[in-house]
């Protein structure tokens, strides 16, 4: 999957955060959220990588897909909302 | 010419910072050239972790409250008023009656959390909590009168004040309805929101299996969407729904309106380098306490340590050197473990604290700290 086709609607930045920080930022988001937004959550805590996608289905979301961006030491994880 | 340094807020950060401050300022305050002034918006000092206590009748709210004056040193220059404006660019302060008022040289953010129920339908109605002196009087009543039935502990805020704080609330609860011959017609569920039972993993781990041994059902992703108090059930974002009769709940946090309004921060919450804790985008501000976003925990010994680094920072700007005093996570819990025994966790930032043996000997320490705690808002402990 290319970054151009996981344009997200709404950025969460937690970069810097550390565990539930950035799960709990993404949660707080998707509350509010329509269904089909996608969401790009910026972490640091590479425990992000399976907490966040363990959630996401866990609540009945998807997970678009995890970008790693080596050379500065964060990923991007894009989370599709159902409902 | 005189270096103003105002202190926005009477919480446990604010106060010890003001005390440490007069006492590291000395001669720069008697010779003119410094003052300090603390603004809140209560004449009154809560020491907030005595309503986990009120909830079980073992305390108080006024075990918890003194008048803020009596607490600070007397160089300390008092106003009570909320501030509803701040303007870093102009280093200004507007007050709502207009007492707070004045310009600063130097500015610290100390103005807390504050609970927003609001925000998830039902839960004003449904929900109780002991975070705040009203809230842990109607639970010590509800407590009081429930005799059985399904008691449901839900952390539907995070991050929330005092992080062991429902762990703490369960554990004595089950402690709590076995010494009142209840507890084989109580059943207890704990819910958090994310995979384990908190936030800090070996806390986590240790709770499940004090849990376990005291048959406290652990349900973990439960992020509560809507409570509904005549059906008594809560339902959440993943699409399920608990039944119970008695709901206690950390509500959501967020931090002061004046952050967000002032344009400081989303939610209240202030970024900050998290070693000097001096605010991102704004000059001469520091925050401290809950308000500033540091990857550690919400909680009052956070606020303590980060107070006497930012006291020996600004001291050393007002007298010309150059500050070297940094924060480096320091975070301190005593967590109850029932009602007679308690553990201890300590750690600082990236790093995961060892739960220690819980046993009397901490659960004493706990109640002692509690009472000393007075000692330490003044600046002395």
């Amino acid at each position: 999957m290319s970054e151009t086709e996981l344009d997200a609607d709404v950025t969460v930045d937690s970069r810097g955060a550390t565990c539930p920080g950035p799960l709990m930022d993404l949660i707080g988001h998707v509350r509010t959220a329509d269904a089909g937004t996608v969401f790009e959550l910026l972490t640091t805590d590479s425990a992000s990588k399976h907490d966040v996608p363990e959630w996401v289905e866990k609540a009945g979301h998807e997970t678009l897909g995890v970008v790693d961006h080596d050379d500065e030491g964060y990923w991007s994880i894009f989370v599709r909302t159902a409902r | 010419m005189t270096h103003r340094v105002v202190i926005v807020g009477g919480g446990t950060g604010g106060t010890v910072l003001a005390n440490r401050l007069v006492d590291a300022l000395g001669t720069s305050l008697r010779s003119g050239e410094a003052t300090v002034t603390l603004v809140t918006d209560s004449p009154n000092h809560v020491y907030k972790p005595v309503f986990l206590y009120v909830a079980f009748g073992l305390r108080e709210v006024a075990d918890g409250v003194r008048p803020v004056r009596d607490l600070l040193d007397r160089r300390v220059e008092l106003v009570v008023d909320e501030v509803v404006e701040i303007d870093t660019d102009r280093k200004r302060l507007t007050g709502r009656t207009g007492r707070a008022d004045r310009g600063y040289d130097t500015l610290v953010l100390a103005t807390g959390s504050r609970l927003v129920p609001e925000t998830v339908p039902g839960l004003v109605e449904g929900g109780h909590w002991f975070y705040s002196a009203e809230g842990a009087e109607r639970l010590r009543d509800a407590l009081a009168g429930f005799e059985g039935g399904h008691l449901v502990l839900s952390v539907v805020g995070v991050p929330h004040m005092c992080p062991p704080a429902p762990i703490e609330f369960v554990l004595m609860a089950d402690a709590w309805f076995r010494e009142r011959g209840l507890r084989d017609d109580v059943e207890l569920t704990y819910t958090y929101p994310i995979q384990r039972a908190h936030g800090i993993e070996s806390l986590a781990e240790w709770a499940t299996d004090a849990f376990e041994a005291r048959d406290i059902t652990l349900r973990t992703f439960v992020n509560p969407d809507r409570v509904d108090p005549e059906a008594g059930a809560l339902h959440t974002m993943e699409g399920e729904t608990l039944d119970y009769d008695l709901l206690v709940t950390i509500p959501p946090h967020a931090g002061a309106e004046l952050v967000e309004r002032s344009g400081l921060g989303d939610d209240g919450w202030v970024a900050v380098d998290h070693h000097t804790l001096a605010v991102e985008g704004a000059e001469d501000v520091y925050a401290i306490g809950d308000t500033a976003d540091v990857p550690t925990s919400k909680a009052g010994s956070v606020a303590h340590y980060e107070a006497g680094v930012v006291a020996s920072r600004i001291a050393s700007r007002v007298r010309g050197r150059t500050p070297t005093a940094t924060y480096d996570g320091k975070t301190v819990c005593f967590v109850e473990s029932g009602l007679d025994e308690a553990t201890f966790l300590e750690f600082g930032y990236g790093e995961v604290p060892t739960v220690r043996a819980a046993s009397r000997t901490l659960h004493w320490s706990k109640l002692g700290y509690n009472e000393s705690y007075w000692l330490t808002a003044r600046g002395l402990v």
